[in-house]
């Protein structure tokens, strides 16, 4: 059939019971002893902030249907924020770090926003691009900036409030346990958008922006706030990512960064978020997996995601859900 | 004469040389049918486009319901109460009727995209759009579709269902641009009585190819050839006018 294909936005039990399986495992996995456990826990890091990430991107790309080629820039811009934030012999307070973090994020995402959300599909991808190159420039050509070389997170954020000092970022463990809680935060944040007037109207602009408008909605606004949120979210990764790694550079607002996040999102399933998260996690495995194998790495993965969207071509999810679908029956 | 609602003031539509629509004027009122006609390509789409907002015109005046439309955008000219059909079926295929139905139905109310409550209250729970998008499809004679996927159900359903969406967003000014094309002697028959029965309260523009329609329909008629307009009036008027007899009815109705 002709019809656009439809993405999978409610999920079934039994993928519910799998994701909720897989929350569980990270919840515990710290108190599982294996051997390199510190190198693991800042992996397992990593790979949740680059899904906040990832489900940041599928807020425009499988929700509203506008593919950001550029998504990266707001990603990198937090993280810099944070390292221009933070004071050379003092950390900064993450609680009002990491809110002025993502609406710097936020804010530059709706100045770009305001240029880009007005063109359609491959002119949105290289616009997107575009503006994203600029911001990568902007910062690596400019000393001042840090130049290429980047800059250094001197402290991870103090999370002391109002006189409690519980959580303590500089612990691996507890840094951990922060950024899993915002994960989860974020995607059932996310997960009720989806639903809500908002997250319907952006739906109906992916499916059809022009009968859209002939009932009555300006969706310049809708892809625009779409857009603005999707980058303070981004943001929220980006924070995440600098005081974990304690460094930035303008790789991470890169052509690469972007794209690995569009690959994570298409790999894992679009639309639902909850396939952003499976992407993103599968996508820095299979990466890391290429890399300990060949120096050849990129040639691996690019014919895995050829293959997963030849045999899966609503990500790793879809196909979760024929399998699963079919054991139902 | 009843309310005039909409009316529309020397059209004109240029696509480079070509005048689309060219010096076309159309008075819409509360309660009556005005139905376009015309040969293809006479400029009875474009027309419709013109009026929506979809085009905006070259030259020429829109007033509806009291408020300068001549090109705005679709969105505005739909919030001042214009709800329009299309003639190629454009619907959200992926979703069900009721979703269809349910999305044309929340345009209406007071939204803003910038809103936070709006990004987690629940689309499916806001009790005034459920009911205008039960009336619509009950309406339409849709309601037992309700659940079903819109890209499955069937053309004629389909285009019930265009007529459902456009009546969701509670329109006082109908653009009907061929609601019967396609659609089985049964299904035409139904639909015809559907446009009776929205006859009332509203002011409609009824773009139709299907001539037994027409004329069982329309208080008043035009007929466009090439972008103009060569007959207007009552279908008695425009049936004995012998311009219109030679251009167009007479070669169908021969």
């Amino acid at each position: 059939m002709s019809s656009p294909k439809a993405t999978l936005e409610l999920l079934p039990k039994s993928m519910q019971v799998l994701l909720g399986t897989g929350a569980l495992a990270l919840a515990v996995f710290p108190f599982v002893p294996v051997e390199g456990s510190a190198f693991y826990l800042q992996m397992l890091s990593q790979m949740m902030i680059l899904a906040i990430f990832a489900m940041s991107l599928d807020l425009l790309q499988g929700v509203t249907g506008m593919v950001s080629l550029g998504h990266a820039a707001y990603f990198g811009l937090a993280g810099y924020a944070l390292a221009f934030l933070t004071p050379a012999d003092t950390p900064i307070s993450l609680w009002w770090a990491l809110p002025a973090s993502a609406l710097g994020a936020g804010l530059a995402a709706l100045i770009i926003g305001f240029f880009v959300v007005r063109t359609h599909g491959i002119y949105f991808i290289m616009v997107t691009m575009a503006f994203a190159q600029m911001v990568f420039f902007l910062f690596f050509d400019n000393k001042a900036l840090g130049g290429s070389d980047g800059l250094y997170v001197n402290f991870r954020p103090d999370a002391t409030l109002f006189g409690w000092t519980g959580i303590d970022l500089e612990n691996k463990t507890t840094f951990y346990y922060f950024t899993l809680a915002v994960l989860v935060l974020v995607y059932a944040f996310l997960r009720r958008l989806l639903f809500s007037p908002f997250g319907r109207v952006l739906s109906g602009i992916r499916v059809n922006e022009h009968r859209m408008r002939a009932v009555g909605y300006g969706t310049f606004g809708y892809k625009l706030a779409a857009f603005t949120l999707a980058g303070s979210l981004a943001g929220v990764a980006g924070f995440l990512w600098a005081a974990q790694t304690g460094y930035v550079n303008p790789e991470l607002m890169g052509f690469h960064m972007s794209a690995h996040a569009i690959m994570m999102v298409i790999l894992g399933g679009m639309g639902n978020f909850a396939g952003a998260i499976v992407g993103a996690f599968a996508f820095e495995y299979v990466m890391h997996f290429f890399k300990d194998l060949t120096k050849h790495w990129q040639l691996l993965m690019g014919g895995f995601i050829v293959l997963v969207v030849v045999l899966a071509p609503r990500g790793l999810l879809g196909l979760g859900e024929r399998l699963l679908g079919k054991k139902e029956h | 004469m009843s309310e005039l609602l909409l009316s529309a003031q020397h059209l004109t539509k240029r696509f480079g040389g070509l005048a689309a629509v060219n010096d076309v004027s159309v008075d819409l009122f509360r309660d009556r049918i005005h139905a376009v006609i015309g040969p293809n390509g006479a400029g009875k789409s474009t027309l419709t486009n013109l009026l929506s907002g979809d085009l905006p015109p070259t030259s020429g005046r829109i007033t509806l319901n009291g408020v300068e439309t001549a090109g705005q955008s679709p969105e505005r000219i739909s919030r001042l109460g214009l709800g329009r059909s299309y003639q190629k079926t454009n619907i959200f295929l992926p979703f069900t009727v009721w979703d269809n139905v349910r999305l044309a139905a929340q345009s209406s109310e007071r939204h803003s995209p910038w809103n936070p409550l709006r990004w987690l209250g629940r689309a499916d729970q806001l009790r005034a759009v459920n009911q205008r998008c039960e009336r619509a499809l009950e309406l339409a004679g849709l309601t037992h579709r309700g659940p079903t996927v819109a890209g499955t159900i069937s053309h004629g359903e389909q285009r019930q269902l265009e007529i459902a969406m456009t009546l969701a967003t509670e329109p006082t000014v109908l653009l009907l641009d061929e609601p019967l094309a396609g659609m089985g002697q049964a299904e035409a028959e139904s639909m015809v009585a559907l446009l009776l029965k929205l006859k009332k309260n509203h002011a409609m523009m009824l773009v139709e190819h299907d001539m037994d329609a027409v004329f069982a329909l329309a208080d008043q008629l035009t007929v466009m050839v090439n972008g103009q307009v060569i007959a207007s009036g009552t279908p008695a008027q425009v049936r004995a006018d012998p311009v219109v007899q030679a251009a167009y009815l007479g070669e169908e109705h021969a």
